[in-house]
């Protein structure tokens, strides 16, 4: 039988249903894994995602034209039945289930196994082919529990707080500042929001889901400040928006952060090891619980992903994608991971 | 080990020079003494000899986690460091340990050394199943005998005399020959590190030698420094800074790294010096002209396992004085410069001998022809001039507190060259292209013109350029040996080193010192860099 999912250079393309998924080109038919930059972009004609992705999707691309599923509900289109599964990413992130003449794939888009009270958990889904992502597919990955960081970035801002000096941590603000506002001491401080992470801690709210108060840098007096947590993005590092935090701590949380020279070249006080991709244990248990006999790897370490899963008995192979695998853009992707 | 891990991490994790302090106080204050020992030899730059080989190391590691070795290799080349990479790939450990430093040392892992394969594997397999990763990371690095951490000796000094209460400058003393590995640290030697000052300070010192006193770098103007009169003027040679210190009817050679030298160079152990004196120098090879030989006939001496009378006769060894530290077992760092001198020249004349030679002080009318005069430093052999207040005492180290010296040094020799070969840094620049090779044309080569490497180089560019290089490197990569790869020639560096000299060894011929990149001449084309003819100049031109 002929692939079901195969790349074309608008994106991942579902041949018999005719649309594609987290496609970097204008096409017709989107199917969206999850709302971030590089896998949810503008100028399709028609998107697809799963419901508690929509409110984001539609803040972030303006006036599309979507449609949107609840996980586990089944469309057909072409013949081919479509279903989204929670992918445990950030709020509204999915995989992609496809099943055409009995014959099963999904996407898995970006995943991690870990809770996170800020979306549903990952949900294994039985397929024949697994298209899985590897961003952190090295075996040096493997994450601390989580609540061990949670308790030393409570730690860490107690300290500065204690000590008067305001704590900044740099996270993306699309999933892994809402899972930090989810998981802080909040009788810690106040804790301080960037803009661009408050616009989504209000879709989220709006979602039902629960984030310590937050308040913005203009609503809190000098003083109070000095005890702060301040959730701001990767970019706001170095602007002048951080001027008014005086002598402050700063913080990175990222997966990225597992590797000391990753920590010293980003130039922070602390690193957080703190993901929303799956860790290497994450991703091998993710690909056994599909109980698939063929994987697919995209972005990420996909020749050491292949070579390993190949080495496991599993007929792997790579997709060439522009979701940002370079490893030249480590660099940059540190500020999504 | 929990505690030192704990410690250790903080200090990677911090830039700030407070917060380095602040965990340190708070260790010592409450690690064990004979933990406490430890840490301190480590800290202070202690460097064991490795227990158990980088190799069996690895494959334990392998073993352990159950990898193929080149699963292991790609984790290593992403992360660029070895006991790191084995720290982050060994699963969960099963229970915890609550064993301290001293006993890791002295009952774990100082009997790994020239142990068996098996019994060192075995060994590992039970360390590894109790420890977490920052002290399987920390454990890595001290049987591997490549423990660095980011914290400068004058630092742990500081901490040290916080939690003791006693003058830093003692405590930097008592810290002389921590290190040097001859003594095992103790209990004992911890309490009496932090013990209140007594008279018997002296005393307690045996052969140590006095903490350094370090030059700062002139940037600026040399006439920013006010009166050329307030400054005693010398040679900055390229030797080997000691101090030879006679107590005990003995000598002793240290050098800068505090590591005993004496037995390198018999006829300064032999040179016979008053009872209770300390003189601060450079050892340098001078036979008979009336300059040192280049740095390269000094490395032949160190590089000898054993000396022969014909290798002593051929290459001597000369003691340059620069200063008087200590006469009759008093202690004269707090002396002004100018008085110390006097004393040292008294001395010098007195011993008569020819490996004890003073540093000649320079005079000039005025800094013009002081600038003069240093642009002759390269055919006297030597890297330019050093300026000592006169009225300085002997600081600890590199401070300004109590006097400053400054090190005047000349322009380094530069060269445009083509980069050829690239590799991956370490630590804070792994997975980074940052290590190069460079290339000069070779224009009389047999097959045409042609690149030939004369140097390898990895410091001088900013974050930046290394991100811009490192993207160049990625699209230009021909082919990879292991680490290495191989770019087309696209990219032209100025490339500055301090001095040059044959050698066989090297493709081009020639060997520089101290290579570094000084900046990227976009400017250039590949065409344009320089020629191994041009090397050669400055070979025959070199003293």
């Amino acid at each position: 039988m002929a692939d079901m999912v195969v790349v074309r250079e608008q994106g991942l393309y579902c041949v018999p249903g005719q649309f594609y998924i987290d496609p970097w080109r204008p096409v017709e038919r989107a199917v969206i894994t999850h709302p971030h930059a590089d896998h949810a972009r503008a100028g399709h004609a028609h998107y697809l995602a799963a419901a508690s992705g929509a409110g984001i999707l539609k803040a972030r691309l303006g006036a599309i034209h979507l449609d949107s599923l609840e996980y586990g509900e089944r469309i057909e289109h072409n013949g081919v039945t479509l279903s989204l599964h929670p992918a445990g990413h950030v709020l509204g992130s999915a995989q992609v289930r496809m099943e055409y003449r009995g014959e099963v794939w999904v996407a898995s888009g970006d995943y991690k196994l870990e809770a996170d009270p800020t979306c549903a958990p990952f949900e294994p889904v039985r397929c024949d082919t697994f298209i899985t992502e590897s961003t952190f597919g090295l075996p040096i990955y493997r994450w601390p529990r989580q609540q061990e960081v949670f308790d030393e970035l409570n730690g860490w801002w107690r300290r500065n707080a204690g000590q008067g000096r305001t704590s900044v941590v740099f996270a993306y603000a699309f999933g892994k500042a809402q899972r930090i506002l989810s998981a802080i001491d909040p009788s810690i401080g106040p804790v301080v929001c960037h803009g661009a992470v408050d616009a989504v801690n209000r879709i989220y709210r709006a979602g039902g889901v629960a984030l310590a108060p937050t308040v913005t840098v203009t609503a809190i007096d000098k003083a109070a400040l000095k005890g702060a947590l301040v959730i701001a993005p990767p970019s706001a590092a170095g602007s002048p928006w951080m001027k008014r935090f005086g002598d402050y701590s700063d913080a990175f949380a990222s997966g990225w952060m597992q590797l000391r020279g990753a920590r010293r070249r980003r130039g922070v006080d602390r690193g957080f090891v703190l993901s929303d991709h799956a860790d290497w244990p994450g991703l091998l248990a993710a690909v056994r619980a599909t109980e698939a006999e063929r994987v697919i790897v995209t972005h990420g370490s996909v020749p050491v992903m292949v070579r390993w899963l190949r080495q496991l008995g599993l007929d792997a192979a790579g997709f060439d994608t522009e979701y940002g695998d370079d490893e030249a853009e480590a660099a940059a992707e540190a500020s999504d991971a | 080990m929990r505690e030192f891990a704990r410690l250790y991490a903080e200090l990677d994790e911090t830039t700030s020079t407070s917060r380095k302090l602040e965990a340190l106080q708070n260790y010592f204050s409450r690690a064990a003494p004979e933990n406490a020992a430890w840490a301190v030899y480590f800290l202070a730059g202690g460097k064991p000899r490795q227990a158990v080989p980088g190799k069996l190391l690895r494959q334990a590691a392998i073993e352990y986690a159950g990898l193929d070795e080149w699963l292991f290799d790609e984790s290593y080349s992403a992360v660029g460091d070895m006991a790191e990479t084995i720290a982050h790939i060994l699963p969960a450990p099963e229970r915890q340990s609550d064993i301290g430093l001293a006993e890791w040392m002295q009952e774990r892992i100082g009997p790994l050394r020239g142990a068996d394969p098996e019994t060192i594997r075995a060994a590992l397999f039970g360390f590894w199943s109790e420890l977490d990763w920052r002290e399987r990371f920390l454990l890595a690095k001290l049987i591997g005998g490549g423990f660095r951490v980011g914290v400068s000796r004058l630092l742990v000094t500081r901490a040290l005399a916080a939690i003791a209460a006693v003058d830093s400058k003692v405590i930097a003393q008592r810290l002389m020959g921590w290190t040097d590995g001859t003594v095992r640290p103790s209990a004992a030697g911890f309490l009496q590190l932090i013990a209140a000052q007594s008279g018997q300070e002296h005393r307690l010192r045996g052969g140590q030698p006095y903490p350094f006193f370090l030059a700062h770098q002139l940037a600026g103007e040399v006439q920013a420094l006010g009166e050329l009169k307030e400054w005693q003027v010398e040679w900055k040679y390229d030797g080997i800074r000691a101090q030879l210190v006679r107590r005990g009817a003995r000598n002793y050679l240290w050098s800068r790294g505090e590591d005993l030298i004496t037995e390198r160079f018999p006829e300064l152990a032999s040179l016979r010096l008053p009872e209770g004196s300390v003189i601060d120098g450079e050892v340098l090879v001078w036979s008979g002209a009336d300059r040192p030989a280049p740095f390269a006939a000094l490395q032949k001496r160190i590089g000898r396992k054993a000396l022969s009378a014909r290798l002593l006769a051929e290459l001597p060894a000369v003691l340059v004085a620069y200063d008087l530290l200590e006469q009759d077992g008093v202690d004269l760092r707090e002396l002004p410069q100018h008085e110390r001198r006097a004393l040292l020249e008294a001395l010098v004349r007195d011993v008569g001998q020819p490996q004890l030679k003073i540093s000649a002080l320079l005079h000039a009318r005025d800094w013009e022809e002081l600038a003069e005069l240093r642009a002759e430093s390269r055919e006297r052999g030597v890297e330019g001039m050093m300026l000592k207040a006169v009225d300085a005492q002997y600081g600890v180290g590199r401070t300004k507190n109590v006097g400053t010296w400054w090190k005047w040094k000349i322009d380094p020799y530069s060269v445009d060259a083509v980069l050829i070969y690239a590799q991956a840094g370490h630590g804070r620049r792994a997975s980074l292209y940052t290590d190069y090779t460079f290339a000069v044309w070779d224009e009389d080569a047999p097959g045409g013109r042609a690149l030939v490497p004369f140097a390898k180089a990895y410091s001088g560019l900013t974050d930046a350029e290394i991100a811009q290089v490192d993207s160049a490197i990625r699209k230009s990569t021909i082919d990879k040996f292991g680490p290495v790869r191989s770019v087309r020639p696209s990219m032209v560096f100025e490339i500055g080193f301090e001095g040059i000299a044959r050698s066989s060894r090297h493709k081009a011929g020639v060997a520089v010192r101290f290579p570094r990149i000084l900046r990227r001449r976009a400017d250039k084309s590949i065409d344009q860099a320089d020629t191994l003819a041009a090397l050669r100049r400055l070979l025959a031109a070199a003293p």
